[in-house]
């Protein structure tokens, strides 16, 4: 393994001096600001008075949508949300009006103060009744090969189902946060915690009404994203900036953890139906799905989230006649939103439902059915979307860790285990991961850099990426450094700054590194081919026989030399003062487009992504089958990262992400009531996996010698994919469920596995067992 | 608003807000120390954790009045220069990934190891009781022991010396 690099902010992260937006110096004309947001779901704002509010002192701004000086809009894509709620509310905790004051209290005391007349309407809370009254964001997307229906009644046999996934809330540690600074005149100068600069710059111009040249935003770290701040971080971003506007003085939004969890959005909730044909060996034969999501009552990224999670139905399984619909329900809830993994693990879960039914069926082990329907090496290697997968490691990564973990040992253990115990359960599974990396919207796969080169031999790497934790500005710091042949510490990369970077964008899809990392090569190339000049001039002027060529000169352990005569060399902060005399730039720009990717989406067809990234988790869980409680008592992972640009990190990646999928897969369970109300809107009543909750024994290792082609540093994406990896935990948990009736009938299940759902499911395999063998004392009768 | 005099890592600081304020807030707001982090603001995240007279404690949850003459630390006065073991043991195993919720858990674990300078994992699930969205529980884990090893090492050369 190659020496650990940590993380370029490891030290200020341990001393508390790193700084996050809500820590940033500011001096006393800083104004509190607050959102005041729907209490209802469905609701005409019949009037509003809020003139007793605006006469408290200390109070400085109360704004409705009136007061917007630009455009009352901040969807991304479809300009369908409002920035503050015009005549009616879609949803509870949607933007009403906005409060800039002199301390907290004094804005909570001009919102009690803020009088609203509603009329209330009937909402519509469920994907169900979405789909009953035909209430949708848009039109259904499909995708189709082969003949699903001919192929359907032709197979030997035939399941049917559906499956329900829950929402999943982000919980960044930091909350939504954003500080605005008014400049001179029209500028305003905004620190956001955002995945996405580029976007929440062009919505504050927006609804500022001002040119994007007088918007500068910029993100030093984040607190914590995972999609969260992809989009929905810009909503507090322009309330800011309409307060900023309002006042001509500094105000920052931070939202409470209760109020972010109520105002924003989450991994879209599925309801996902089912018809898989396959013949007597487990091999499928043909699909026909239909995914529904809850998008919530806006746009936002719900179709890219669709349509991500249709190309992720068949995970890594070959299914040769198949059509996938997808729905994306219009609902008065707050509008869903990107969560690592984007669509990604809805449409797995249900591709590994699949798969487990099929072996359950049969009576056979479902790895089996698994390694079985694997898309091949040279045939069965095209996806139902037109794509050859490519590089595919699935066998590879099966048999390594099939045998590393023991499996079938452990599988007969566990099967033992069972035999003797009434009221503990042991289960077992082993799931595959393979993700597509690209965004979708294929133009998004663009990025640049701004390097600049210092006299005195320091680097400053700007690049349109954005750090939240997964440690992006660290991979970029050691591409600059390794492509300049220089010492890391030379290196430093700045905070994400619009205006030395434009229209980037946004750091999702986990293609950060990607893209930004060949951006960044590209500026370091620019800056190198210039040195290399004046550098072999130099050289010359010195020795000039035989003079030294510029296409000689390399960077190499903090030098520059002529590789055709070692002896000329000059170190690189020595090089860098005569640059500046000899009139060279050192500054450049780099530019990065991801090269051979095409997708027709409304053909469904195509080559969506650029490669994919592939992982593989056995889990081994312990249920206690009387209250639902279950154990991880092992987790092996191996997964491919290429050739990885930092091992600590990617690692570090892998088992986050995992433990983020369990959360999902088992305790992590969001409730509405019937008005709406998020009943699941603090840590006491929204359980995230904690330390104890991490498997017993974890044991997570990269795939090595797995070098990508045409990627920097032949490395790959890391941030989602592992994610996935704890559906073969949620697997493991129905395995364990399924051993109460000896595997012979199919539990009820959905997804997070909660206690609740355990109980319930271990209660009603009971009692179809006993009407399978003794009907006539089914308690039906 | 009443006066209240706290010191906080070796120094006194005179404040003057609320009694009912929490600590948190006096910390990051009245005296400028913005290492200690708002999480949710209800006890249950932990990323607000500092010490009082050496004890881990919520300081979102922890009224200003409460506490006269009362030590505080915060990550800030944990050590000089990030010297703590635990400091070190989180460099080393590279840690934090978005870090904000790192100064909470390394004051715990901080605690912890005062209190009890072996801890097993059992003792770590329940004394370290805090979230983190990242999921580097198993590091954190991990440099607790490795800290844990650090230190008693340390103590055993010391007294080998003397």
């Amino acid at each position: 393994m190659k020496p650990l690099t940590p993380h370029e902010s490891a030290s200020k992260h341990v001393s508390g001096e790193a700084v996050y937006i809500d820590d940033m110096l500011v001096n006393e004309q800083l104004l509190v600001g607050r959102v005041v947001y729907s209490p209802h779901a469905h609701a005409r704002i019949k009037s509003f008075d809020f003139s007793e509010a605006k006469k408290i002192p200390g109070v400085h701004a109360v704004l409705s949508h009136k007061d917007i000086p630009g455009h009352n809009q901040m969807g991304p894509v479809v300009k369908d949300e409002f920035c503050l709620a015009q005549e009616k509310v879609i949803c509870i905790g949607q933007a009403m009006f906005l409060i800039a004051a002199e301390t907290e209290e004094l804005c909570l005391e001009a919102e009690r103060k803020i009088k609203v007349e509603y009329e209330i309407l009937e909402p519509i809370l469920t994907i169900e009744k979405a789909l009953e009254e035909n209430s949708l964001l848009g039109p259904p997307r499909k995708m189709n090969r082969g003949n699903p229906d001919e192929a359907l009644k032709k197979a030997p046999h035939v399941i049917t189902g559906r499956l329900y996934t829950g929402a999943q809330e982000h919980w960044y540690l930091e909350t939504q946060v954003c500080l605005c600074v008014p400049g001179e005149g029209k500028e305003i100068n905004v620190f956001s915690s955002t995945q996405h600069p580029s976007e929440t710059q062009s919505l504050i111009a927006e609804v500022l009404g001002i040119a994007k040249n007088e918007v500068v935003v910029e993100v030093r770290r984040m607190g914590g994203a995972f999609g969260g701040k992809e989009t929905q971080g810009n909503h507090a971003a322009c309330w800011a900036a309409l307060l900023c506007w309002a006042t001509k003085r500094p105000v920052k939004i931070r939202l409470f953890r209760d109020d972010d969890q109520r105002i924003t959005g989450k991994r879209h909730r599925f309801l996902s139906r089912y018809e898989v044909g396959f013949d007597e060996e487990g091999k499928i034969l043909a699909a026909k799905y239909e995914l529904n999501s809850d998008g919530g009552c806006a746009t936002d990224l719900s179709f890219a989230i669709m349509e991500r999670a249709m190309l992720h139905v068949d995970n890594a399984y070959f299914v040769p006649n198949i059509s996938v619909v997808g729905k994306v329900c219009k609902t008065n809830l707050p509008s869903n939103t990107a969560f690592r993994g984007f669509g990604g693990p809805q449409g797995m879960a249900v591709a590994e439902t699949v798969v487990d039914r099929i072996a359950r069926s049969l009576g056979k082990d479902s790895a089996e059915i698994r390694q079985k329907n694997f898309y091949g090496l040279d045939a069965n290697n095209v996806t139902h979307y037109g794509e050859t997968v490519e590089n595919n490691r699935l066998f590879l990564i099966y048999d390594q860790l099939m045998k590393s973990s023991d499996y079938w040992n452990r599988r007969k253990d566990v099967e033992a285990f069972n035999a003797k115990n009434e009221f503990f359960k042991k289960g077992l599974a082993v799931t595959p991961v393979k993700f597509g990396i690209s965004f979708t919207t294929t133009f998004l796969n663009q990025a640049g850099a701004l390097v600049n080169v210092y006299k005195d031999g320091t680097i400053l790497v700007n690049h349109g990426g954005t750090e939240m934790g997964q440690g992006l500005h660290t991979k970029m710091q050691q591409v600059a450094a390794a492509e300049f042949g220089v010492r890391l510490n030379r290196v430093k990369v700045n905070a994400t700054n619009t205006s030395k970077v434009p229209n980037t964008s946004a750091t999702a899809a986990s293609a950060g590194a990607d893209l930004n990392g060949m951006a960044v090569k590209n500026a370091v190339d620019i800056l190198k081919g210039r040195i290399a000049e004046a550098v072999a001039q130099i050289f010359t002027e010195k020795n000039p026989n035989p003079p030294t060529k510029k296409e000689d000169v390399i960077f190499q352990d903090d030098m520059i030399l002529d590789m055709m005569h070692p002896e000329r060399k000059i170190a690189f902060a020595d090089a860098m003062p005569l640059m500046q005399l000899r009139q060279v730039s050192l500054s450049a720009t780099g530019y990065y487009k991801t090269p051979n990717i095409g997708w027709d989406k409304e053909k469904g067809w195509g080559r969506p992504f650029h490669y994919f990234a592939f992982g593989m988790c056995v889990s081994e869980v312990l249920v206690d089958v009387l209250t639902g409680l279950h154990t991880l008592l092992r987790t092996d992972i191996l997964h491919d990262v290429g050739d990885s640009l930092n091992p600590g990190i990617d690692l570090g990646q892998v088992e986050g992400g995992y433990i983020q999928g369990v959360g999902w897969c088992t305790t992590e369970e969001i409730k509405w009531d019937d008005k709406g109300n998020l009943l699941t809107h603090s840590p006491d009543t929204y359980k995230i996996p904690s330390v104890q909750d991490i498997p017993k024994d974890f044991r997570v290792e990269l795939l090595e010698n797995v070098p990508n082609p045409n990627t920097i540093r032949r490395s790959k994406a890391v941030a989602e994919p592992p994610l996935m990896l704890a559906l073969s935990t949620w697997l493991a948990i129905k395995n364990a469920v399924s051993a109460v009736v000896d595997h012979e009938i199919e539990p009820e299940f959905s997804l997070p596995a909660t206690n609740e759902v355990i109980v319930l499911s271990v209660e009603d395999l009971k009692k179809r067992s006993i009407q399978k063998r003794a009907p006539e004392f089914s308690p039906a009768k | 608003m009443s006066s209240f005099t706290l010191t906080v890592n070796g120094k006194k600081h005179t404040v003057d807000v609320d009694p009912d304020t929490p600590l948190l807030w006096v910390l990051r707001d009245s005296i400028g120390l913005t290492g200690t982090k708002y999480g949710c603001g209800q006890g249950y995240c932990g990323s607000c954790t500092v010490h009082v007279d050496g004890e881990a404690i919520r300081s979102c949850t922890m009224a200003i009045e409460s506490l006269s003459d009362k030590k505080v630390t915060t990550i800030e006065g944990l050590s000089p220069n990030s010297s703590h073991p635990i400091q070190q043991a989180w460099i080393a195993h590279d840690v934090p990934q978005c870090g904000y919720c790192q100064s909470g858990q390394i004051m715990a674990a901080a605690a912890l190891l005062s209190e009890k300078p072996d801890p097993n994992d059992e003792d770590i699930n329940a004394s370290m009781n805090l979230i983190c969205r990242c999921g580097t529980y198993n590091r954190i884990r991990e440099a607790v022991h490795v800290a844990s090893e650090n230190m008693r090492k340390k103590e055993l050369g010391q007294k080998g010396g003397k």
